[in-house]
């Protein structure tokens, strides 16, 4: 007799009452719908920061372009290379050619201390020997100011992000490196790119004054293409000569954001969290307070024949739709407030400043109505539970 | 569902065998109902009086598979109500037994004749065939004129009238009301009895109802009174 069909019909006459009765209630109900809208808008926009910055690193590194580190080293830190090495990874197949030679800069990266302009602690900044090429390699490096140090001498020029950051960097002052005195002669842009925030010199200079020998750590290298990536790559993996791994820039430099974006996320899901403990009270809550508001009729409804099970689903799809109306309003919210906002912030990993946008990306909208219907779910199911429990002829005899 | 369930017009079609009804407040036991015996037979309009507390819509209640006994059997229809499964039951109930309510249990947010739709979605009709059901009852009890109109628009004796309609809307086996015009003036109040009336010789209703006021249990063509958990035929002094 209660076949499936049936028992649907039900659920959907339940529920239908239910959400009928919602203007009557629509103080606790807006209530929790702006509650979870709050969530969720809170959970989406912090995200979109962390979205945001990582999508910046990535359009940091053109596609066109790779760098190389020994098989191992995630980081520039821990990798080396010996000269020999860095010519035969200059002259593997896709590298770009011009008639000065390959465009390949074997690079080798040093810290040093600058005290910072806004606190004047001192921070670490990176101090990077380049070859001749690196101007083609990194982004589109020009000289802003002053001009470009001079080969074997003991000059440096400064990126715009380090010499806003850092004091002592203006052009004519002079930079300690070990026990030497190196004048800064020029500053230089790089079209927003990490290498920015980094200080440059040449590399047998640097390798000379930190006693590196012939020793590099990296080689930046300029493709033909794009699709000549998996040429080169395989080219420099195979060679039994070498011992190094192969990344598009664009990679390594969202992979070098990760502890950003590791940050951001675990803060926002951590917001996220608490605020989604108090939505569930609210729609728990708003929940209770429409089951006990709704006692005698859902004890007439089972006096006539509906189920407790299509009262209990009812409850929870009331719950739910309610979560889902708040849900989707937050991520719309966090779309229209957050979804390209302008920031800078500093990457702490490659000390680079970094400008970007918020992403509010479609994943992150799934996200957002994902939780929210989570949050529908709990809130819904104790209210559910209640109301199929109560015993029918108690329940009748409520006001 | 269950053929035997049909009355054979010999065994009455309710029958409360030594029914025992204990509820408990916190330690405290309360015997509402003890030992209590009772034949309805098909076709008889039945009126259950009593004090307040004694224990009618208890009764009621048992009859109507609302709730259980705590010893003894309700057979209605030859099916033991008893013993039936909560899930069985909600089916029973939506199959044989039509409820009125003293205080109409109309959903507010549904016009009339959408609630005397309610229990007929219960069963496998087809929309048009449910509308036909609802515009017959909302006729028997001359409210088609209100059919559209929502219960706060419409007047207690209205309402009630909303409330029988349907409580009949599916045929049921048995009609079971309690205190159906508790909440109405008189004139009100004798309109919802004659309506029950009609019911009861014209339709051949079984009719059960719980009332407090004498005027309404001498339209019924049997009274029984309970006390102190029995029924017995006369009032007690
Ligand atoms: N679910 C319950 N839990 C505890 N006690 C109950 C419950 N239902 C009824 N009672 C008690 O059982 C007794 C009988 O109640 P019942 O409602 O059947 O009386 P009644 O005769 O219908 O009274 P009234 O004329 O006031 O409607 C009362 O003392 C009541 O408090
Ligand atoms: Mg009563």
């Amino acid at each position: 007799m209660a076949g499936p069909i049936n028992w649907l019909s039900q659920v959907v006459s339940v529920t239908k009452f239910g959400l009928l009765g919602i203007p009557q209630r629509r103080g606790s109900v807006a209530a929790a719908v702006f509650g979870i809208a709050g969530v969720v808008t809170v959970l989406v926009g912090v995200l979109s920061i962390a979205a945001g910055f990582r999508q910046a690193m990535a359009a940091s590194g053109a596609a066109d372009a790779a760098v190389v580190l020994r098989s191992g080293a995630d980081s520039e830190m821990v990798s080396g290379f010996n000269r020999q090495s860095t010519r035969i990874i200059a002259d593997a197949p896709g590298v770009a050619r011009t008639p000065e030679g390959p465009l390949a800069s074997a690079e080798l990266f040093v810290i040093i201390n600058l005290p910072k302009r806004s606190t004047g602690s001192d921070v670490n900044v990176p101090l990077r020997g380049v070859e001749s090429a690196a101007f083609r390699v990194h982004g589109q490096v020009k000289i802003v100011e002053g001009r470009m140090f001079e080969p074997g001498k003991d000059e440096v020029i400064v990126g715009l992000g380090a010499a806003r950051e850092f004091a002592g960097l203006e052009v004519g002052r002079s930079l300690l490196v070990g026990r030497r005195e190196w004048p800064v002669v020029g500053v230089f842009s790089a079209g927003g790119a990490t290498a920015e925030s980094e200080i440059w010199t040449d590399a047998p200079v640097l390798q000379a004054a930190y006693n590196r020998g012939d020793s590099f750590q990296s080689v930046y290298v300029r493709l033909d293409s794009p699709g000549a990536f998996t040429t080169f790559k395989d080219a420099v993996t195979t060679d039994q000569r070498l011992s190094a791994q192969v990344m598009r820039l664009s990679d390594y430099y969202a992979s070098q954001s990760t502890a950003v974006t590791k940050l951001i996320t675990s803060l926002g899901v951590l917001i996220a969290s608490l605020m989604a403990v108090g939505a569930v009270f609210g729609a728990l809550n708003t929940m209770y307070s429409s089951v006990s508001a709704r006692t005698r009729e859902i004890a007439t409804l089972r006096a006539l024949g509906f189920g407790s099970g299509a009262v209990v689903v009812s409850v929870m799809l009331e719950s739910v739709a309610l979560a889902l109306g708040g849900g989707a309003f937050g991520a719309g919210l966090a779309y229209c407030v957050f979804n390209g906002f302008h920031a800078a912030t500093m990457n702490w990993q490659s000390f680079s400043q970094i400008t970007f946008a918020f992403a509010v990306t479609p994943q992150l909208l799934v996200l957002g109505v994902a939780l929210a219907t989570v949050i529908g779910l709990i809130g819904g199911l104790l209210p559910a539970i209640r109301a199929a429990r109560q015993p029918i002829a108690a329940a009748l005899r409520e006001l | 569902m269950n053929e035997s369930g049909r009355n054979d017009g010999k065994s009455p079609l309710v029958e409360v065998d030594g029914v025992e009804k204990v509820f408990h407040r916190g330690a405290e036991e309360i015997h509402v109902l003890k030992d209590l015996h009772l034949q309805v037979p098909a076709g008889e309009f039945l009126a259950l009086m009593g004090p307040s507390g004694s224990g009618k819509s208890t009764l009621l209640n048992l009859i109507g598979g609302l709730d259980r006994p705590t010893k003894g059997t309700v057979r209605v229809g030859g099916e033991s109500v008893d013993t039936l499964s909560d899930r069985h039951l909600a089916a029973w109930r939506a199959r044989h037994i039509g409820f009125v309510f003293q205080l109409y249990n109309l959903l507010p947010v549904l016009t009339a004749e959408r609630n005397v739709e309610l229990p007929l979605l219960l069963t496998h009709l087809s929309k048009a065939e449910r509308n036909r059901h609802v515009q017959a009852a909302l006729a028997v009890v001359g409210l088609t004129p209100r059919a559209k109109h929502f219960p706060r628009t419409l007047s207690g004796g209205e309402q009630q009238r909303v409330g029988i309609a349907r409580g009949i809307v599916t045929d049921p086996t048995l009609l079971l009301c309690d205190e159906p015009t508790g909440d109405l003036d008189r004139k009100a109040g004798d309109e919802i009895l004659d309506l029950l009336q009609a019911l009861n010789r014209e339709h051949g209703k079984t009719i059960i109802m719980v009332t407090h006021d004498p005027h309404a249990s001498a339209r019924a063509s049997r009274t029984v009174y309970l006390n102190k958990g029995q029924l017995s035929a006369e009032p007690v002094k």
